[in-house]
């Protein structure tokens, strides 16, 4: 079977230039493929460049070098070189990312923050408001707070709505950048189920989680970005 | 893939010797939300009059694809076809409200002169449409008699925006429409703005020099510095991994809240 995502020989350097330039290299050579089905978890100490392989997968940061490989339907795209647009449309049905942070929108309610992360990825207004409503409960957000807009909520009820924001819409890849970190034992217990619902359902997905109960409970396979350290001199 | 609904062809403007808008390209797809960031004489504002026509480049072009899906060269329209699309298909949003409002004329007549100038006659369907769009922008019904002078600044935006999309265009234009303002003002405008852009599924070009209202509001984003185009990319990119000099300055030059 063909993967749902693919790094190949990707390569990735911060150029500093308030800081005269100096070159912060961050990998090289990367190669990892994410087939439908597979939860894939990165491990490395912090740094070396986990969530950075993320972001270049949802188009966040360029890519320097290699490609970046998402299987949309019955074509392949190559994030590295995408246009904008084509990264837009990605991200509308093919690319969920849920990252450690919501970035809050003034004035925006939760219900609504996620219900309008339905109708971009394609789900009817009412049935976007239902899901929304469904995985609120389901993570534990007290409906009292649903029509209040997040920015005063605590760190672990931002990230579950933040969570509900990628889940809402059933896309083929998911990426989760530590989306557990700040959640109790019985919120953490929640989200794995959801990501073992998703990965049953045959999604990609591919994660970063520091937790060791929630990584065991659903990486297939766990890979090591330390082995994509650059080599080259920057 | 030629669909686009705007395309600007080498678009230069100079004034003496300077160049204020050098050499600049780009397309703009039907709902696409383009912001163009930079500072104070970047050239943004001129880039925006040119895409108006409200100034002639030195050299350049600026097409539009016309309600008949023709593409047309706004330089070699009439006069009357320019003034007919400025009035219905496109809008023009602002900095300052007194260039955007004719503020002798009361809330109401405000929104209904544009309906007027789109061809609209029934006096009862016009006051309407006008009441219609006033509550949409959050005005409230018991103000639509009073001229825009008595209003405050983030109202006078408001009906800027009623005023300009009472005619369904499908091109909106915007200059720094939230400076100005105080925050809790710029925040509910900014929330109106998302939601009628998502709603009605208009295109915009968004000069700013506020990164978070590029953030906010944009898929793409084009950073000016002297008259050029220096980096351009999807939003969140261009402002989480810039690549230009000049635009890791403007980044790094924000005060997280």
């Amino acid at each position: 079977m063909n993967p749902a995502l693919e790094f190949r020989d990707v390569a990735k350097t911060f150029t500093l230039h308030l800081r005269g330039g100096v070159q912060l290299p961050v990998m090289g050579g990367a190669d990892l493929a994410v087939h439908p089905g597979e939860c894939v978890v990165l491990g490395g100490p912090s740094g070396a460049g986990k969530s950075s392989l993320l972001k270049m997968a949802y188009g966040n940061y360029r890519c320097d070098h290699g490609q970046i490989l998402v299987r949309d339907g019955e074509t392949v795209v190559d994030v590295a070189s995408a246009s904008p647009r084509a990264i837009l449309a990605l991200r509308r049905r093919t690319i969920s990312y849920v990252s450690q942070f919501l970035r809050v929108i003034p004035r925006v309610g939760a219900r609504e923050v996620v219900a309008a992360a339905g109708r971009e990825g394609g789900l009817p207004a009412d049935i976007a408001l239902v899901r929304a409503e469904e995985l609120l409960s389901r993570l534990n957000l007290p409906e009292r707070l649903w029509d209040l807009p997040p920015a005063t909520f605590s760190g672990g009820e931002q990230q579950r709505v933040n969570i509900a924001r990628g889940l809402i819409a059933e896309r083929p890849i998911l990426l989760l950048d530590e989306p557990t970190a700040s959640l109790d034992a019985q919120n953490r217990a929640v989200v794995v189920d959801l990501i073992r619902a998703r990965q049953a359902a045959g999604a990609a997905l591919l994660g970063i989680f520091h937790d060791t109960d929630v990584r065991e409970a659903v990486a297939t396979r766990v890979v090591d970005v330390t082995a994509f350290a650059q080599t080259r001199a920057a | 893939m030629s669909d686009a609904l705007l395309q600007a062809r080498g678009l230069t403007k100079r004034y003496g010797a300077r160049l204020a808008c050098a050499d600049v390209s780009f397309d703009l797809d039907p709902g696409e939300v383009l912001a163009i960031v930079g500072e104070s004489g970047s050239g943004k504002s001129t880039l925006l009059s040119l895409i108006a026509t409200e100034l002639q480049p030195n050299s350049g072009s600026v097409s539009y694809r016309m309600r008949d899906g023709i593409l047309r060269d706004l330089g070699l329209l009439s006069e009357a076809e320019r003034r007919a699309l400025m009035r219905t298909d496109w809008g023009f949003v602002r900095q300052d409200a007194a260039k955007g409002l004719r503020m002798a004329v009361s809330a109401g007549g405000n929104v209904g002169e544009r309906l007027m100038g789109a061809g609209a006659r029934h006096y009862g369907t016009i006051r309407g449409t006008a009441l219609d769009w006033l509550a949409k922008v959050e005005i409230a019904a018991d103000r639509v008699d009073d001229p825009p002078t008595r209003f405050s600044g983030g109202m006078r935006q408001r009906l800027q925006i009623a005023r300009n999309l009472v005619t369904g265009p499908r091109l909106v234009l915007m200059d720094e429409p939230t400076s100005g303002l105080d925050v809790s003002v710029q925040a509910r405008l900014l929330d109106l703005i998302r939601g009628l852009v998502a709603e009605l599924g208009l295109a915009v070009i968004i000069v700013t020099h506020d990164l978070a209202v590029a953030r906010l509001l944009s898929h793409r984003v084009m950073v000016m510095r002297a008259g050029r185009v220096i980096e351009t990319g999807l939003t969140d990119q261009v402002l989480d991994d810039p690549r230009e000099p000049y635009t890791q300055l403007l980044v790094s030059s924000v005060l997280a809240a």
